[in-house]
């Protein structure tokens, strides 16, 4: 077994090339003077916690996003993102013709070209270019990750802060007053019932306050995915994904990450490009799959909230349902060896008919067209995912 | 009383020469030690190295970490006798994460804590004359010395598939990157050989103090009489006694998979990794309130002492303590949220794991309740004690957070794991250890320390931690996973911030050398009781530091109904009282 996984590796010519551009430092010439720095953190220690973070909406219905409009003959002309944050910081050196023609419509419904710089929605925010979106979650893209993005900002986050702000002031309260100074005779108190059942109950309470949503959220993740779910099977290797179209003729996908000078000069973010993403269609359920085949993987994507261990022997499944076309970023997030920082995901999601185009431009199938076409209609959607029965963690 | 009489008169005399302080000769006394004061000496000198060690290790990780790309790991696998490509280089990086939590967890806090302070004052706490079994608590040491010298060895030595040295496979060394598939080479035999050391000697020490605690306590001291400490180091000792077991059984079937052709975890032969998970964290979740719990009796102590009030709710104290401890079984599977559990598994852990926060709180509430109507003094060791409670409450609330098998979906293995649990250990085990080490320096060694240079610590280390390891929560919001030497360029900043907060943790470190060499240069001689009125367990009645063995004359506690006839009003007469 382990024979054939080494001949994988050594017959990729990228797992090789990655070594000479992946030395090369920046250098701290890129960092921001120390001092300012240090100043920065110490009033972000200070203010953070009350910065409410900005609540990502779910989108009224599952409709295409506007940018992907129906093809014409100017398309091309429209491809400039109307979106400012989901352009990728440091893209300055993206060349214009790439960007250009790079718009899914652009070539029509038949032709498949890979999103440009412009579609990135799935990526970390840069505290250098924007300070308060760099301070919490990215900006969710899932069904779930809406749920969940809304339960951590207000529940979760109002009841941490308000219990870390509660004993902060219980502390500076006793600092000030309780002070030998100022009460030289100690209290003899020791016990106090009343008090100690309120501080029993009362974190209880809060807790349970905090399982209802928390429980509901884990229903949501949990939720089968329907029968007309696009099936794709993600295996974790040392030290890159491949992607296996279940429903689609089986073909497979080999992702690597794209070395950091290739990525750079197309205006994508490096260490998360890869130079075959997992193409998927949008606002469809997915039936994501996850195994391994040497050690333990973990296939994760920040801005879905989705993380699921790849693990040998073992698939793991979950639904995923991405509500934007875009590109979407993770990274290994299971300590896998030496190159585990190096085997990023890019998830690519297109309408229906494009990703169908690209299933057929890889040679696969799209089986029962008239079951795919269904899956293609959002409306069909949510009723097929009414049970909500355990689908994950079955052994293979 | 005898020994105890001429406690509080004591202005700074050796403590008087008779045969209770014969110490026999360096050899003896330092290696074949059985006094449990010496030998918490031994184990508080080798918690001390150990964590310069690891602090070390983190000081290379932060350094790498500052800025994108690959800067020094190649200079460090040179230095460590390999040859540096990017492979080994990027090898190097997990070996460092490995030895670092390996060396702060089994050779740094626990040591420290139960080994150094558990060592010398549960015996003085409940007025023993030394350990139940004083020869074994020798072994103990140095099997855990020697479980140190094999994780060093293991350095140097062949690991991962393309034959770089040393283990890469993270603390929790899971299969099968454990295995013979993920990691060939010896290197993770010796890992493990020091894990299995090591936990030999935390399962003897353990019984050590069961023993101790259950059967030699002083005439009058009842259970629920006994100092908190006492009652935390009880509760440590069977989270010990019955979760060490279970991780020397799964690393002992992960060195059967990589030798002996088993395959308890390689489905290929009927095994699944997800079982050592299980079994892992069946011991690594108890490990984790293995190592707070004694911080726990410590800030209680000392809160107490400087509050010159006993302890808020003493048997709620003492319960939630075992609360904790019981909990802390049945909650393992948090750790494992994204291995594929089942949703009702999963909404189990999730339900089970937020009740910890209940006990957890009693006792946050219980230390302000202690100190509210106090009279507080603010000398170092309850500066510490001050700045535990506000960071281990940070701490705790971001477990919150986490437990939540939903929302650990997002947060699952990225710095805000790493954030997290740096708040509840870095922050909290550790500056429940520095508050102990300020509070009892001058009993364990005679002589004081600077007050200036302890609060110039506190006040470094308090600002270094938090510029270290509070922007860690932005960067596991936004996405960073935990592990990785090298990362996409939007987490530069909050990198760059953290490794500042590094460089004021390790100058945070000169103050607390320089109070060792100040205490024992110019600092004066303790007294018996240099604490004042507040301090009222046993070890403040016996002189500073002890007669080498205390108690020949066993102390007998009496019983009192209200706290304040505890207070030794006439300083000739000692009436210790639980606090």
């Amino acid at each position: 077994m382990q024979e054939r996984e080494t001949a994988e590796r050594a017959d990729n010519p990228v797992v090789k090339d990655l070594g000479v551009t992946l030395f090369q430092s920046k250098g701290p010439a890129a960092g921001v003077p120390r001092l300012a720095v240090l100043a920065s953190a110490l009033l972000m220690i200070a203010g953070v916690g009350m910065t409410p973070a900005v609540a990502q909406q779910p989108s009224p219905s599952p409709t295409v996003a506007a940018p992907l409009a129906p093809p014409a003959p100017d398309a091309a002309a429209n491809v400039a993102p109307d979106d400012p944050q989901g352009a990728t910081p440091g893209n300055d050196t993206a060349p214009q013709e790439i960007r250009g023609g790079d718009g899914p419509e652009a070539a029509g419904a038949d032709a498949y070209q890979p999103l440009g710089p412009e579609w990135i929605r799935g990526v970390p925010a840069d505290p250098r270019q924007d300070f308060a979106k760099a301070l919490t979650f990215q900006d969710q893209y899932s069904n779930t990750g809406n749920y969940a993005l809304w339960m951590h900002n207000w529940v979760l986050l109002p009841i941490i802060v308000a219990i870390t702000l509660f004993v902060l002031a219980l502390l500076l309260i006793v600092i000030v007053r309780y002070n030998r100074r100022r009460n030289a005779v100690p209290s003899k108190t020791t016990h106090n019932t009343l008090i100690e059942v309120v501080w029993t109950v009362v974190p209880a309470l809060l807790l349970l306050v905090i399982a209802i949503p928390s429980i509901r959220l884990l229903a949501k993740q949990y939720e089968a995915p329907p029968e007309n779910a696009v099936t794709i099977k993600a295996t974790g290797y040392q030290w890159y994904w491949t992607y296996t179209y279940m429903d689609n003729g089986e073909f497979e996908i080999i992702s690597n990450m794209m070395p950091e000078e290739e990525a750079q000069a197309r205006g994508f973010p490096s260490h998360l490009e890869v130079d075959n993403r997992l193409v998927v269609p949008v606002n469809t359920p997915i039936r994501l799959q996850t195994t391994a085949a040497d050690v333990i993987h973990s296939f994760a994507v920040p801005s879905l909230w989705f993380k699921l261990d790849a693990i040998p022997g073992r698939l793991n499944e979950r639904m995923l349902t991405i509500r934007e076309p875009g590109i979407y970023y993770g990274q290994c997030s299971e300590l896998c060896g030496a190159r585990h920082a190096y085997m990023p995901i890019a998830i690519e999601a297109l309408p229906r008919p494009q990703w169908e185009a690209w299933v057929r431009a890889q040679g696969g199938t799209l089986g029962d067209e008239a079951e795919a076409e269904a899956g293609a209609q959002p409306a069909a959607v949510p009723a097929a995912t009414e049970a909500a029965a355990p689908a994950a963690g079955a052994a293979e | 009383m005898a020994t105890t009489a001429d406690a509080f008169q004591a202005h700074g005399d050796v403590p008087a020469h008779s045969h209770a302080d014969d110490k026999p000769g360096f050899f003896a006394r330092w290696f074949m030690s059985t006094n449990h004061k010496d030998i918490g000496t031994l184990y508080l000198m080798f918690a001390v190295f150990a964590g310069l060690v690891g602090g070390a290790i983190s000081g290379i990780m932060r350094a790498e970490l500052a800025d994108p790309g690959i800067q020094y790991l190649g200079w460090w696998v040179s230095l460590m006798g390999g040859e540096a490509s990017l492979s080994a280089n990027l090898h190097m990086w997990n070996v460092l994460i490995t030895a670092h939590g390996l060396i702060m967890v089994f050779f740094m806090v626990m040591p420290a804590m139960i080994g150094g302070f558990g060592n010398w004052f549960v015996p003085l706490m409940i007025g023993a004359p030394d350990m139940a079994f004083p020869r074994m608590n020798n072994v103990s040491f140095w099997l855990t010395f020697v479980g140190f010298m094999s994780l060093m060895f293991s350095l140097f030595v062949p690991g991962d598939i393309s034959g770089a040295l040393g283990a890469g496979t993270g603390w929790t060394l899971y299969a099968p990157l454990s295995t013979d598939i993920g990691s060939p080479g010896p290197a993770v035999d010796f890992a493990i050989f020091a894990l299995h050391l090591a936990g030999a000697g935390s399962i003897l020490g353990a019984t050590n103090f069961i023993t101790t605690i259950f059967n030699m306590r002083a005439p009058g001291m009842t259970l629920h009489k006994m100092p908190l400490f006492v009652w935390s180091v009880l509760v440590t000792a069977f989270l010990l006694l019955l979760a060490l077991p279970v991780l020397a059984a799964a690393i002992t079937m992960v060195l059967t998979d990589r030798n002996f052709g088993t395959t308890f975890f390689e489905p290929a032969g009927g095994g699944d990794p997800v079982l050592y998970q299980h079994l892992f964290w069946f011991f690594g979740h108890p490990e984790v309130y293995i190592m707070i719990l004694p911080g726990f009796g410590m800030i209680s102590q000392i809160v107490a002492t400087f509050s010159r009030k006993p302890v808020f709710g003493y048997l709620g104290m003492a319960y939630a303590m075992v609360a904790i401890g019981v909990i802390g079984f049945v909650v393992w599977a948090h750790h494992m949220y994204t291995v594929g559990l089942d949703v009702n598994t999963k909404m189990y852990f999730t339900a089970a794991t937020m009740i910890i926060a209940v006990p957890t709180g009693v006792k946050i509430f219980s230390w302000i309740a202690t100190m509210w109507g106090g009279s507080l003094e603010f000398k170092s060791p309850m500066v510490w004690a001050l700045g535990f409670i506000f960071l281990f409450t940070i701490g705790g609330v971001t477990g919150v957070v986490l437990a939540n098998g939903g929302i650990d979906d997002a947060l699952h293995d990225t710095y805000y794991v790493v954030a997290h649990f740096h708040y509840v250990l870095s922050m909290g085990a550790v500056f429940s250890i520095f508050a102990g080490w300020y509070y009892w320096y001058g009993k364990m060694f005679g002589r004081m320390h600077s007050e200036f240079l302890a609060h110039l610590h506190f006040w470094m280390f308090f600002i270094g931690v938090n510029i270290t390891f509070f922007p860690m929560h932005f960067l596991g919001m936004n996405g960073m996973p935990r592990r990785i030497p090298d990362y996409p360029t939007y987490f530069q900043y909050w990198n760059n911030v953290a490794s500042v907060g590094y460089m004021v943790i390790a100058a945070s470190l000169i103050p607390f050398i320089a109070n060792i060499i100040y205490a024992h240069t110019v600092g004066r001689r303790a007294p018996a009781n240099y604490w004042g009125e507040g301090a009222t367990t046993l070890e403040w009645t016996l002189s500073s530091p002890p007669p080498y063995h205390q108690f020949e004359t066993l102390p007998v506690i009496e019983d009192h109904h209200s706290y304040h006839d505890h207070m030794p009003r006439d300083p000739g007469v000692a009436t210790p009282a639980r606090t």
